[in-house]
């Protein structure tokens, strides 16, 4: 099984006569994504190599019903779009914009969850959603992940996720599906969303998460890990030598003075009964042994 | 982006928020001359992005012209935790009467705007925090509700601030909270805000950052672009369009996406080496941009050698293969180089890099170890 999203979801891709939209849209199209849809204000009735676009995503989700939607769209747009997709009634919003103002991206998160509370957004600035072999909605190049798990990833950050995806399929080791969550100051999705669907998830036998300095989102986590799952989890967290007080590229990666440090983060992690690695590497080896030990 | 002192407190005057009449100075003449302006005494303050400027001599008051000689002659170069002062503010002296604390920034675990009241300012909130947590009022807004005047004003009492200013602070604080908001700050923060022995309230000081992010829809802040490194390798950097944070070891670094950037940092770390730089150089690694970081990198002096650790996803390994064979015929680099490029389409590109492959250009399999070698190359 997968989470969140199946071979039978439906994307409207936001955005698809773009440059990237068209790229990503249809590269998820070939992977076998179910893109129905696309949208793009002033393109309406035109379509993308033969994918229909609308107007508004109250008209493709009314002429296709499809139920969730990929926003790539620049950060001017960007939450614009997020919060049409969730009042014509998509679910599931996978926003990839890197670049979202943050006082757009917490009014963005507040009204999503006051006024659309069914729907799910995950990022911004994140590299999506894969469930290989079954769909594939954001920017992850399908051909590093293998189908059929047990493992299942969550992650902040983009290459480092795919790091982990190649790692683990160069050993042999499917995914059920791979989660990045994305580095921006306020993620739609958290680590323990994800964490508490891979646990509830029968085909998920364990777990890799890959966490950064900044925020104690990963503090957050150990605590729920120590708590709730029974799944092993093993964890990698970038930025043990990150100098503090400085942005590493990603807003979610600053730290200030000893909050949010990678060493704290680990050792959180640690405690809780995650493998903590020390870098992607060993993650990679650490979770072909765990994979193994499951018998 | 952090604003100097001085930027900050005219961010602030665009939203209304009181501050001290002052000007700002680089040589010591015109600190007179904003002095005669501001009105005696002054207080002359070196403008440098961190803390503990008074401690370390940055903070003089002055009583007439001579004091703003010497004081601003002696502040002007000095350097104060390897920041080098070129800019003074030079301000009319508050009779301070207390000293509060007030700042906006956004929590992340409430993923709302924490707003922070405190009658004990002055001193580093973190202290503050730590040893007497209940002295800090902290409120938590929605930002789909915003902050009224209402809300600010029990928030005024809940921190013990003197009831005879409590409406003029409740109403600087809605300014404050429009200038985090509408002024697009990650930080807006005033320690001390004092009250003066005349019974007004005003922001002493200003710290101010602004979320690079919103640039886009503020093109006043180009200015603030302009003043915000001294690092020439940053600026080189910025110059280039590069994401580059100068650090201080001998390898230089090369990833794509911040995540495996910091991941290569830290790796290069536990081999027993220490890394120049940080640079992500994003999704697209193409020639020109494989130029422009092995230039920046190779400016740098302390520089041995160069680790080039580029994982493909959408960004095709042959591609940055060729970026790299393309750059090298452009750029004269004087630093050994170690690549290792993983990912979609990572035979080709080893195959594109082959016959250049040399003691100057190493290739290794996997992040641990081109690591490992490009320590060794920079210890040699």
């Amino acid at each position: 099984m997968s989470i969140f999203v199946n071979e039978n979801t439906k994307v409207v891709v936001q955005g698809l006569t773009g440059s990237q939209g068209r790229f990503h849209g249809l590269r998820n199209r070939d992977y076998g994504t179910k893109v129905v849809a696309g949208t793009s204000p002033g393109k309406g009735g035109t379509d993308v190599d033969g994918v229909p676009v609308y107007e508004t995503m109250a008209e493709a989700v009314e002429a296709t019903g499809a139920d969730a939607s990929f926003v790539v769209v620049p950060p001017r747009g960007a939450c614009d779009a997020i919060l049409e997709a969730a009042a014509a009634g998509i679910r599931f919003i996978v926003c990839i914009t890197e670049g979202i103002p943050a006082q757009d991206e917490a009014l963005t998160y507040n009204r999503l969850i006051e006024e659309y509370p069914a729907t799910r957004l995950l990022g911004p600035n994140c590299p999506g959603i894969i469930s290989p072999g079954k769909t594939n909605i954001g920017i992850t190049s399908g051909d590093i992940a293998l189908p059929g798990g047990p493992v299942g990833i969550v992650s902040r950050s983009g290459t480092l996720t795919y790091q982990a995806l190649h790692e683990l399929s160069q050993q042999g080791i499917g995914q059920t599906t791979c989660v990045g969550i994305g580095g921006d100051p306020v993620p739609g999705t958290s680590f323990i969303d994800v964490l508490s669907a891979f646990e509830a998830d029968p085909d998920t036998k364990a777990v890799m998460m890959i966490g950064e300095i900044g925020g104690a989102e990963e503090e957050r986590a150990a605590e729920y890990i120590a708590e709730h799952m029974t799944k092993p989890v093993v964890a990698y967290i970038a930025g043990v030598t990150a100098p503090p007080g400085r942005k590493m590229g990603h807003a979610g990666a600053i730290i200030s003075g000893s909050q949010g440090t990678a060493q704290a983060k680990m050792e959180a992690l640690a405690e809780a009964g995650a493998v903590v690695a020390r870098n992607p590497t060993e993650a990679g080896t650490t979770m072909v042994e765990v994979v193994k030990g499951l018998g | 982006m952090d604003l100097f002192e001085y930027q900050g407190k005219q961010y602030f005057a665009r939203w209304g928020i009181p501050t001290s009449p002052g000007g700002v100075a680089d040589t010591v003449d015109e600190a007179v001359a904003r002095a005669e302006e501001a009105g005696y005494p002054v207080v002359v303050k070196a403008q440098v992005k961190v803390g503990g400027r008074g401690k370390a001599g940055g903070i003089k008051l002055a009583a007439n012209a001579d004091e703003v000689r010497q004081h601003a002659g002696a502040i002007l170069g000095l350097d104060i935790k390897g920041h080098v002062v070129h800019r003074l503010w030079v301000e009319h002296a508050s009779d301070i009467a207390e000293e509060y604390y007030a700042s906006f920034t956004l929590d992340r675990q409430a993923r709302q705007h924490l707003g922070m009241l405190s009658a004990e300012g002055g001193v580093e909130i973190e202290e503050v925090a730590a040893t007497n947590p209940e002295a800090i009022a902290r409120l938590y807004i929605d930002p789909v509700d915003g902050l009224d005047l209402d809300t600010a004003t029990t928030w005024v009492g809940a921190a013990g601030l003197p009831d005879q200013i409590r409406d003029q602070t409740a109403e600087l604080l809605v300014k404050l909270y429009r200038c985090y908001v509408e002024g697009d700050c990650d930080l807006a923060e005033i320690n001390p805000l004092i009250l003066t022995t005349e019974g007004k309230v005003h922001a002493l000081d200003a710290k101010v950052t602004l979320d690079d992010n919103a640039a886009f829809r503020h093109p006043e802040w180009e200015e603030y672009a302009a003043t915000e490194t001294e690092d020439p390798r940053e600026l080189m950097a910025k110059e280039k369009g590069l994401n580059y944070i100068g650090l201080s070891g001998t390898v230089g670094i090369i990833a794509n996406g911040a995540g495996l950037a910091m991941s290569t940092l830290d790796v290069v770390n536990q081999v027993g080496g220490s890394a120049a730089n940080f640079l992500d150089i994003g999704g697209g690694a193409n020639a020109d941009v494989m130029a422009a970081a092995l230039e920046v990198i190779n400016a740098d002096p302390a520089v041995k050698s160069i680790f080039v650790n580029i994982f493909g996803g959408i960004t095709r390994v042959d591609e940055v293969a060729q970026g790299v064979v393309d750059a090298l015929a452009r750029v004269d680099i004087t630093s050994p180089i170690v690549l290792r490029l993983d990912g979609t389409n990572a035979e080709a590109g080893r195959a594109i890099l082959a016959p250049h492959l040399s003691d100057r250009l190493v290739a290794e399999p996997t992040m641990l170890d081109g690591a490992r070698r490009a320590v060794a190359l920079a210890g040699k």
